[in-house]
């Protein structure tokens, strides 16, 4: 075998496969992937796990893979299709992850347009959809499983043990480094399908050049090293779990953590401690109720003393993590706040390493943003697109607004035009496979990429995203109308959990309203209303008064704002059932689609902007295995008092 | 559900335990008249009847609680005589309960671990400062612990203890402990009682999945005729200490004798 030089010069390594290859040299022994099972975790070093992925890749190459053929991963986080993905890549095939909980029909479209050919899935339900679906996918010739519960009685033709290959040429040196050198930078390194919140998904084709030189810079910007430690708990098929675990994993050498389950998820956490965490901001708000829901049961002394040292860390915690001038004695109360209440919160949510941690994919509460920050975790929001391989601006160290996504990302160009965001640089993909259309309409020719986002850079260089232009609509009265904003601004307060704004079009702004179950049920036990269920819980005249005085405090802070100030929310109504992906109101990704929404629920949006203070709904709902059923409520509509604006000529 | 897939091999029928004419009764009440019954190694046998028609009984002297008065038990072949408690266990019958009976202040894993107890070799000695042997049963044991684990999919609770987890669960972790036993008859006591509808599809696949993966024979007792069609292969009916049909699913269903007992003769 030829010596590789230990350099981490990326213009030698290319591509993943040869980084790989590398890693293997200069990191053996050294963790790459740790998954925990049987209750023990259990590591593959980076030799092992290059090994592996050889004998892999022989097998897949002995079931007739090719070069630039397309291979479907589909399951959570598990070391093995983190094996499968280097061994498609070595063999030059593209990685195609899919969203492990999308229904047989939608992954029946990924393949059927990837024109897949082999399968490498995680466990039985994935092996079930592919059944279900294979007589109309004559191109998927073979489907591999990791874990073979429930398998046994399968028929070989069916589907096959990943074990069978991996078994295999145990004491073989297997060499594929012919292969290995025939990956070039240009080459498709995976195609990753947006979620897309409007028709059918794209497949985004990211070349190896794209990832690793948006990625080696990101590493260079945090320091990354081997001894920092990520936890992979985010789906396979999202373009961040490639580049924040795989690709910085490879670039920096760090190890990859795989929760035992989806369930234990906080405590494996808790036990990796790792040093690296992206969160999308729903996760980061989740961990935040759940805190305060659980403080609401505390002693009182330990409320107290958690409410003191809280208002503390609010008044000086952001300005100690971000170096700044601050009192001795202001210093010492953090500090002995920090023994009795930050140190052991971090623990406890398994943030307590935590150097460097994302959030992105959608705005996040001021409140929370900085409660996390307060407790000394480096948090930075970073926006981002599966196009741009992720990284399109991102906030620095010392220099964090959580109003911005932050200024420009190194090596990145960005344009407002029309107030939208269009960005150019190294991480701009390749095109949308077998969508020449859609690739033209997206990137124009002098490299521009269209986000599709409004959005406005402030005086400090941050750019600040306001929402989808395509969704910024007019009120009758001619001002600005941003659905997103407001719901985002909605969110924020902790018991709403999803909110859809209308008012395009209209004479005022009216919305839809999901209660968090968890924080109002708490709450309904503190204040004694008994509730059967979530439909019953919404329906509460109790609850639709909880709400309205957020909307209360929403529509304030919107009077202050001379262009917003007609976006106050006047009517709200709270649905009877959670907005669900599997009913295809949200994106898989969990984001809102707006116009199947308003489809759907088109009798209320009328009811809203009619004088009825009531509605009568019925709706079908999909469950977890497919089958379908309805439910229906009689829902109340609440009015709101508009704060009119007080010095509007002035 | 999948059932379709189920692939027994059909050639050899081979009997674990044969009950002949046993008739039980308590003092004037006749819980069980002549009845006979086999258990076929590699079943699901499901045993269902109305109220009080005998089928914890009939359960009680499969595990061999109960001695009947008249008739005779044989398993593999040998007649059964009277039997302790830990014996029954070392025979490689193990059972769950229609109340749940674990130790609850204990961690889900240690009660699984519970159930190995019968199959620990013991040395006080060498277990209290973890040497030799010992330690190497320890592992072992925690291996096959943390394998039941897996397979039930209760990790996130492993060191919960039992008392503060909901029913479901605790139910799961019940039936983890008889699989600890590794046993070759699994005797089931209303295993979904109080379930709701996803809680019984969950405890529906693992009774499948144990039957199918670890071969083992499972008779239980059930009163959702739906879960009892769905994964039994052979359905025994009780009246009135009677046993009035034992057939497939789609024999008993149709067994005129059964639905009087059900919908009351008319």
């Amino acid at each position: 075998m030829k010596k590789y030089t230990m350099s981490r010069d990326f213009n030698n390594l290319d591509t993943f496969p040869k980084i790989l290859r590398n890693n293997a040299l200069i990191y053996k022994g050294m963790p790459s992937v740790r998954e925990k099972e049987y209750g023990i975790w259990q590591t593959l070093t980076w030799d092992v796990f290059y090994k592996r992925a050889l004998i892999l890749a022989k097998g897949l190459k002995d079931t007739g893979l090719k070069r630039g053929e397309k291979i479907a991963i589909i399951g959570d986080n598990r070391p093995n299709l983190y094996l499968s993905i280097a061994a498609a890549q070595i063999l030059g095939a593209v990685p195609v992850p899919c969203y492990q909980d999308s229904v047989a029909d939608e992954i029946e479209y990924i393949l059927e347009h990837a024109e897949v050919k082999i399968a490498i899935v995680e466990n039985q339900e994935q092996v079930d959809k592919l059944l279900e679906i294979k007589e109309k996918l004559p191109l998927l010739k073979s489907i591999f499983f990791d874990d073979p519960r429930g398998l046994e009685n399968y028929q070989k033709t069916d589907a096959l043990a990943l074990d069978n290959i991996l078994n295999l040429n145990h004491e073989a040196d297997i060499s594929l480094d012919e292969e290995i050198d025939a990956t070039a930078k240009d080459d498709i390194s995976i195609m990753l399908y947006t979620s897309g919140t409007t028709g059918r998904p794209k497949g985004v084709l990211l070349s190896y050049y794209n990832i690793i030189s948006v990625t080696s810079v990101a590493c260079e910007l945090e320091n990354t090293s081997p001894n920092d430690e990520v936890v992979a708990y985010l789906p396979m098929a999202w373009v961040g779990d490639n580049i924040f675990c795989v690709a910085q994993s490879y670039i920096s050498g760090f190890c990859i953590n795989c929760p035992e389950s989806r369930d234990t998820l906080t405590i494996d956490m808790r036990e990796i401690g790792p040093t690296y965490y992206f969160a999308p901001p729903r996760v980061w708000e989740g961990m935040l109720t759940q805190l305060m829901v659980r403080m609401q049961d505390a002693a009182k002394i330990k409320l107290w003393v958690f409410n003191y040292f809280m208002n503390i860390a609010k008044k000086w915690g952001n300005n100690i993590l971000d170096k700044k001038k601050v009192p001795l004695l202001s210093r010492l109360l953090y500090g002995l706040g920090y023994l009795f209440v930050y140190g052991p919160l971090k623990n406890n949510l398994g943030l307590t390493r935590v150097r460097i941690a994302y959030t992105a994919g959608e705005a996040m509460g001021p409140d929370t943003f900085l409660f996390y920050r307060s407790l000394g975790i480096n948090l930075k929001v970073l926006y981002g697109q599966t196009e741009a391989s992720v990284f399109v601006s991102l906030h620095r160290d010392g220099d964090v607004d959580p109003k911005t996504v932050g200024p420009v990302f190194p090596g990145v160009d960005i344009k407002i035009e029309d107030g939208e965001v269009f960005y150019k640089g190294p991480g701009v993909f390749k095109g949308y496979y077998k969508n020449e259309e859609a690739t033209k309409e997206t990137i124009d020719k002098k490299g521009w990429v269209k986000t599709g986002d409004a959005g406005v850079l402030d005086s400090n260089g941050h750019l600040k995203i306001i929402d989808r232009a395509k969704d910024v609509g007019k009120l009758n009265s001619g001002k600005m109308f941003a659905p997103k904003y407001l719901e985002n601004k909605l969110k924020f307060c902790g018991i709403i959990k999803e909110a859809v704004a209308f008012g395009d079009n209209k004479d005022f702004v009216s919305c839809f309203i999901n209660i968090d179950l968890e924080a109002v049920a708490s709450w309904a036990e503190r204040n004694n209303i008994a509730y059967s269920g979530y439909i019953d819980l919404a329906g509460q005249s109790s609850v639709y008064d909880l709400i309205s005085k957020e909307i209360d405090k929403v529509n304030e802070d919107l009077a202050e704002d001379m262009e917003l100030s007609d976006s106050q929310i006047k009517r709200f109504l709270i649905l009877h059932k959670e907005l669900d992906a599997d009913d295809g109101e949200l994106t898989r990704t969990n984001k809102v689609r707006r116009n199947l929404i308003s489809e759907r629920y088109g009798k209320l949006v009328d009811a809203l902007y009619s004088k009825e203070d009531h509605c009568y709904i019925e709706t079908e709902v999909t469950f977890e295995d497919g089958r379908k059923g309805s439910i229906s409520a009689d829902l109340k509509i609440q009015d709101m008092n508009v704060i009119s604006v007080k010095d509007r000529v002035a | 559900m999948r059932v379709e897939s189920k692939n027994k091999s059909s050639t050899k029928i081979e009997v674990l335990m044969d009950i002949k004419d046993i008739s039980l009764s308590f003092g004037g009440l006749k819980a069980l008249q002549d009845v006979s019954l086999q258990i076929q190694k590699g079943e699901i046998l499901a045993i269902i009847g109305p109220n009080g028609a005998g089928k914890s009984s009939m359960l009680n002297v499969i595990s061999g609680i109960y001695v009947p008065q008249k008739g005779e038990v044989e398993w593999k072949g040998k007649l059964r005589k009277k039997i302790a408690p830990h014996d029954i266990a070392r025979m490689g019958i193990a059972r769950t309960f229609q109340n749940i009976a674990l130790f609850r202040g204990m961690t889900a894993l240690e009660n699984i671990l519970t159930g190995r107890n019968i199959l620990m070799k013991r040395n006080l000695f060498l277990e209290a400062l973890y040497l030799g042997m010992g330690r190497k049963q320890e592992e072992e044991h925690r291996q096959k612990a943390e394998e039941i684990i897996d397979f039930l999919e209760i990790q996130s609770i492993r060191k919960t203890p039992v008392a503060r987890l909901p029913y479901g669960l605790q139910k799961r972790v019940e039936l983890g402990r008889a699989l600890a036993l590794e046993p070759e008859l699994l005797l089931l006591d209303e295993p979904m009682a109080g379930m709701n509808v996803e809680e019984k599809e969950d405890m529906c696949r693992f009774i499948l999945d144990v039957n199918e993966q670890f071969g083992t024979t499972i008779v239980l007792i059930e009163h959702d005729m739906g879960v009892v069609m769905d994964i039994s292969d052979r359905v025994a009916v009780l009246d009135y200490g009677i046993k009035i049909a034992d057939g497939t699913p789609d024999e008993v269903r149709s067994e005129q004798k059964v639905i009087d007992a059900y919908l009351g003769a008319g």
